[in-house]
């Protein structure tokens, strides 16, 4: 693990000289992974698709219910971004939100059977369902399930989860059916945030407040070693954005992880359940090596 | 929640552009501010914190002793503070330019 404190002079400037994709807002995130001047944004604040359901609880709406979507070019191809505003309700996926995800994706379909190559990219920043549109909720990311998978014979569906709130709930789902996962240090991917696990479980199982263990458990680090993430890059909006057009560069990927069942099942038949494998156990029998 | 409605019908100049700032995320706000259909400025507050409407009223009076625009004001509020109000706001002027 490269750290910038003992890096050399040089990495220390890259590192200073690079424009942080975290610190961006969902639209310029969207925008850092286009070519540069082809984003143009659909569906936005002015259109005022909020959650009808929020203001009902007590709970101010936002006028783009945290989701942007902004169209443009990769490469030169045409192309969608689905970015998830994380500050607005964790990033939480409301019938809206999550609506506006999933009819982009199918539009991209559409364009795909009309034999336009149009290249769909989701960035995940959300702890999954929003809790206050419950089923509602439940239903558009199954939609956005569905339409992952509709799509990823004809292009690669291309996920960021670049942090901090990591991808959580039934969007990690959604992120791993992707055809190809991006991910930094600081994203974090997994079904039960380490709060819900303390929660539910007690702090013997898992102590929410211990950052060490839960980014060697559910970081991007750790993701990538054991083969769930497939490109680890530094938070920076170049990086990111070249790890995507290389992703689209190498096309629709033989078996998605998803479908790789048999190799899974065979995985999880190796370990004894009453004896869960350390960050380090695991690496070694299904990733690159501790 | 509450929701708070203010009127300035004498800020008469064009807005050049429609502008959305920010965010309603904790202690944060979104503002979209774009051209007034009826010559004159509209501001609607959606608060998530109840009983600040003269707060409110003291920070919007002060933006319009210097803002003059037929704007309509639209303001996503979630518990931000007076001085990230007037941040917002500023910053959404200087985006309109």
């Amino acid at each position: 693990m490269s750290s910038p404190v003992n890096a050399p002079a040089q990495d220390w400037q890259k590192f200073l000289a690079r424009k942080s994709f975290i610190e961006l807002s969902a639209q310029d995130r969207a925008t850092a992974l286009l070519d540069a001047g082809s984003g143009r944004v659909i569906l936005g604040p002015f259109d005022r698709l909020k959650s009808p359901w929020l203001p009902q609880q007590g709970i101010v709406a936002q006028a783009d219910d945290g989701v942007v979507l902004v169209r443009g070019t990769i490469d030169r191809q045409p192309a969608v971004v689905a970015a998830i505003e994380s500050d607005f309700q964790g990033g939480s996926m409301g019938e809206v939100a999550g609506a506006k995800i999933a009819g982009a994706l199918e539009m991209t379909l559409a364009d795909h059977r009309k034999g336009i190559p149009t290249r769909p990219v989701i960035l995940f920043e959300t702890g999954g369902v929003r809790l206050q549109e419950a089923n509602l909720g439940l239903a558009v990311i199954a939609e956005i399930h569905a339409a992952i998978v509709a799509l990823r014979p004809h292009v690669p569906v291309v996920g960021v989860i670049a942090g901090m709130v990591g991808c959580f709930g039934g969007m990690s789902l959604a992120a791993s059916l992707c055809s190809h996962l991006v991910a930094t240090k600081q994203a974090r991917l997994g079904m039960n945030g380490p709060e819900v696990i303390e929660q539910e479980a007690g702090i013997q199982e898992l102590d929410a407040s211990d950052k060490r263990t839960i980014w060697s458990l559910i970081g991007g680090e750790q993701r990538f070693a054991i083969g769930q993430v497939d490109a680890l890059v530094e938070d920076d909006a170049d990086a990111i954005a070249a790890a995507v057009r290389a992703a689209f560069a190498a096309g629709v990927p033989a078996t998605p992880r998803s479908a790789r069942v048999d190799e899974y099942l065979a995985k999880l038949a190796a370990f004894d359940p009453t004896q869960a494998p350390d960050p380090k156990a695991l690496r070694a029998a299904w990733g690159k090596g501790a | 929640m509450e929701i708070l409605n203010y009127d300035y019908p004498d800020a008469t100049a064009p807005l050049a552009k429609r502008v959305h700032v920010g965010v309603v995320g904790s202690g944060d706000l979104e503002v979209l501010m774009e051209p007034s259909p009826d010559g004159k400025a509209h501001v609607v507050i959606t608060t998530s914190v109840n009983g600040y409407g003269q707060i409110w009223k003291n920070v919007i009076d002060r933006f319009f002793t210097r803002f003059d625009r037929a704007a309509t004001i639209e303001i996503n509020d979630f518990g931000a503070t007076p001085g990230m109000v007037a941040l917002r706001l500023e910053q959404a002027v200087e985006v309109s330019k």
